[in-house]
């Protein structure tokens, strides 16, 4: 099949280096390049109809309609080299130790302010701040137990990250189904390289949900908490509940006791819950404490947890530290916390709230990014090349009025992977979620789940804004047939 | 389990029986409708059988083929395809609880029908269509006997299941004595053979009525077999038996057994020939559905219910 678009060489691509397969690659580059169109699109097809009858969907909000869509896939699988993934692992689980010491040291000591590395205006600012949790020391001083990284490739190689989801990251479940899918549609290819499994994930959360429990018993009551039928991710919440074999339940399935201690309702009645993957934001965890016309959460749900009667995942406040500004601090903290030197980058930012910083950022606005500190899946984003001028003026009005609120990056060239395109193939541009856990030990998924922008030039990879996804490969000794 | 699973799970046995019964009965009922001189009666007694009249009227006036057979397959109420939706809905939400390949099979039947409702269901693909759903339907049933463990999941399906199937047969046979016994219909009684046979085959029970009743099909027997059968899985003895033996898996389960004690032993102990004859046998359905009613209700209040009085470990 004819590969273009690639003429020139300002991008990174994952798969092709001026016009060759990168090393240990050339197998799926013959194997791309030997089927015509008409084959490529039949396992296209067959990728679609396995997701079709599996019910894999996802939930668009757009213009206050929810639209339950099958999910975008693309068969050409993205490659990574186990030997450059063993550092970006490494780096990942670096920087989830550090951010969990942040959030711990925050709610408790707050030596990281006391010692001026990190401002104190940040958290009287911050909207993911939680009075509530102070003097909290939930197991193992970890409050983050499952972070989603993004992490993105620019143009020379190096690999930067792009932000932290500390709060309740999603995707984790896409990205198993995607290797199921490519196991179904391109069998050839697995037995020629020697591709890392992922399945182990839902094992290994059970794991690191268990080891949180306050009662020390060898089967704890595990449940994962969803907001429900309607909530864009409850595939995967219901995916792994399944998969972990614990309940899947809703806040009104949940009751807590005069005791303080969480309940569900059985059929045999109320029953003991130990620990809550909850998948619910903060502010709609208990109504008691929080948003007061929540019905997605558990009255008393809050006291349960300060008493210690019951785990939250991710504990409450965890968000603290999934702000875009605190974002640019993290390679601080990891020199401040673990003394050790920040093994993958952030992405250079600008943050407002500092005056210099602001004005370059509204001198040089048409060449930057601009997020919001507080939103998350590309919400809220303004991206200067691709903007009218109407929208230009409006940001720079909304930046002078709340600095805190934003931050700006130069534009990193995201790398691109080959993809399917009608009877082409392109290069499109894709990021990669990896999932890490922490409890009292850590772990890394094998790859993760690798967003891409289906259309054509975008850098936009978000699925409620258009992407799509592919699977992730992590491969073992290049080009060794087993 | 959850409470609020176990519900679903009782409602995906219900919606999906009824999607295999509706089917069923439009499919036998396209067959008889070419038999007889005047259709008319057959396609409003359908409407009947759903208890659905009223939002029948909603949309359409006349009770005729066409549009009962749209009413019945694409309708916003009684239909195949609301029927599957529900279930749909119910599986999607508890899909932790099924093994895997039940859903599947639901949610491609969806699609199927989706799919095929899209233009008006002519009557050349009609039989085809509908002994689609009806096969995707068992392999749906049999998917769970063949391969989910007997846990409370799968009896609180099986409980749904059999509650609606027993209901189903209630009302088919309900139908046959109004048609048959109401004067106006007078000119059906020379039909009555040819009436009462594809009420039999309603529930797919011509061949076991054939081989377990020594007369020729008549009123009273078919009556008796549907409701008193011992051996017979539609029979609402059967039905009830297995409504009983669900209920015996389950926990606290005293009050919706003692409503399933009840309306088997108002069926045990009945006459249905003599009702039959003396004309009573609809007053005598109608006792059956409120019997049906009431265990419902205390599945509802036992299982689904929020209970605080029993805390378990």
């Amino acid at each position: 099949m004819q590969i273009r678009g690639y003429g020139n060489n300002k991008t990174y691509d994952e798969l092709f280096s001026s016009g060759k397969a990168r090393s240990g690659l050339g197998e799926l580059s013959k194997f791309l390049k030997s089927k015509s169109p008409a084959e490529l699109n039949a396992l296209r097809h067959d990728a679609e109809l396995t997701i079709r009858s599996l019910g894999i969907s996802f939930t668009v909000y757009s213009e206050g309609q929810n639209i339950d869509r099958e999910w975008p896939f693309d068969i050409i699988p993205r490659t990574i080299m186990r030997k450059e993934w063993d550092y970006i692992e490494k780096g990942l689980v670096q920087r989830l130790r550090a951010l969990n010491a942040f959030i711990d040291d925050i709610y408790n000591d707050r030596m990281i302010l006391k010692n001026k590395v990190v401002p104190e205006e940040l958290l009287k600012t911050s909207k993911n701040y939680r009075e509530i949790c102070e003097g909290m020391k939930p197991a193992h001083g970890v409050w983050a137990h499952v972070c989603g990284s993004d992490i993105i490739r620019d143009s020379d190689g190096t690999v930067y990250v792009l932000e932290d989801n500390l709060r309740v990251p999603s995707g984790v479940s896409y990205m198993l189904e995607n290797r199921n899918i490519s196991k179904k549609v391109l069998p050839e290819l697995f037995e020629k390289y020697s591709i890392l499994p992922m399945d182990n994930y839902p094992a290994q959360l059970l794991d690191t949900l268990s080891s949180i429990s306050p009662r020390p018993k060898d089967l704890p009551e595990v449940v994962v908490l969803t907001p429900g039928i309607f909530n864009s991710a409850y595939f995967e919440h219901s995916f792994l509940a399944q998969r972990m074999g614990a309940e899947l339940v809703e806040g009104r399935d949940l009751v807590v006791g005069d005791d303080d201690c969480v309940y569900m309702k059985t059929v045999e009645g109320l029953s003991r819950v130990d620990v809550i993957y909850r998948r619910v934001d903060d502010l709609f965890l208990d109504p008691e404490v929080f948003n007061k016309d929540s019905i997605l959460g558990v009255r008393g749900l809050m006291r349960a947890w300060r008493k210690g009667n019951v785990a939250l995942a991710n504990a409450p406040g965890a968000g603290v530290a999934d702000d875009k500004v605190v974002y640019t601090y993290v390679p601080a903290m990891i020199k401040y916390y673990l003394d050790e030197d920040p093994i993958l980058p952030n992405v250079p930012s600008y943050m407002c709230s500092d005056k210099q910083q602001m004005k370059h950022v509204l001198e040089n606005i048409e060449n930057l990014v601009v997020k919001p500190a507080d939103e998350s899946g590309g919400y809220g984003m303004y991206i200067g090349p691709t903007e009218t001028k109407r929208r230009t003026s409006e940001m720079r009005r909304q930046i002078k009025s709340n600095p805190r609120n934003f931050i700006a990056q130069p534009i990193i060239n995201l790398s691109t992977v080959p993809t399917l395109s009608g009877n082409l193939i392109e290069p499109r541009h894709v990021d990669l979620r990896p999932f890490i856990l922490q409890s009292d030990r850590s772990f890394v998924t094998a790859g993760g789940l690798t967003r891409v922008a289906l259309v054509k030039g975008s850098l936009i990879v978000n699925s409620s804004q258009g992407g799509g996804s592919k699977d992730t490969w992590i491969i073992d000794q290049p080009g060794r047939t087993r | 389990m959850l409470s609020r699973v176990a519900e679903r799970m009782f409602w995906i046995g219900r919606y999906m029986e009824r999607v295999e019964s509706t089917a069923l009965l439009l499919r036998v009922n396209t067959n008889l409708a070419l038999d007889l001189p005047n259709s008319k009666h057959v396609w409003g007694s359908l409407i009947d059988i759903t208890g659905d009249k009223d939002s029948f009227h909603e949309t359409y006036q006349l009770e005729n083929e066409q549009n009962v057979v749209k009413f019945l397959t694409g309708g916003e109420t009684s239909s195949i395809r609301t029927a599957l939706k529900n279930a749909r809905e119910n599986a999607r939400t508890s899909r932790e609880i099924m093994p895997r390949e039940a859903w599947e099979k639901i949610n491609k039947l969806h699609h199927f029908v989706e799919n095929n409702l899209k233009t008006p269901l002519k009557r050349e693909g009609r039989d085809a269509f509908l002994g689609e759903v009806i096969g995707r339907c068992h392999e749906f049933t049999g998917y769970l006997t063949g391969c989910m463990s007997v846990t409370q999941a799968f009896n609180f399906m099986k409980l749904g299941r059999k509650l609606e199937r027993a209901d189903m047969t209630t009302r088919i046979l309900d139908i046959g004595c109004y048609n048959l016994n109401d004067p106006k219909h007078t000119e059906l009684a020379d039909y009555e053979l040819l009436l009462w046979t594809s009420l039999l085959m309603s529930v797919s029970g011509y061949q076991m009525y054939r081989q377990h009743v020594d007369d020729h099909v008549n009123g009273e027997d078919v009556a008796d077999f549907l409701l008193r059968d011992e051996h017979f899985p539609r029979s609402v003895d059967f039905c009830l038996d297995e409504v009983s033996e669900c209920c015996e898996h389950l926990p606290l389960s005293d009050e919706p057994q003692r409503a399933t004690n009840l309306a088997q032993r108002r069926i045990k102990n009945s006459n249905v020939i003599d009702l039959f004859s003396s004309g009573e046998l609809h007053w005598f359905i109608d006792e059956v559905q409120l019997d049906l009613a009431r265990i419902h209700h205390q599945v509802e209040t036992t299982w689904f219910t929020y209970r605080n009085d029993s805390v378990t470990e």
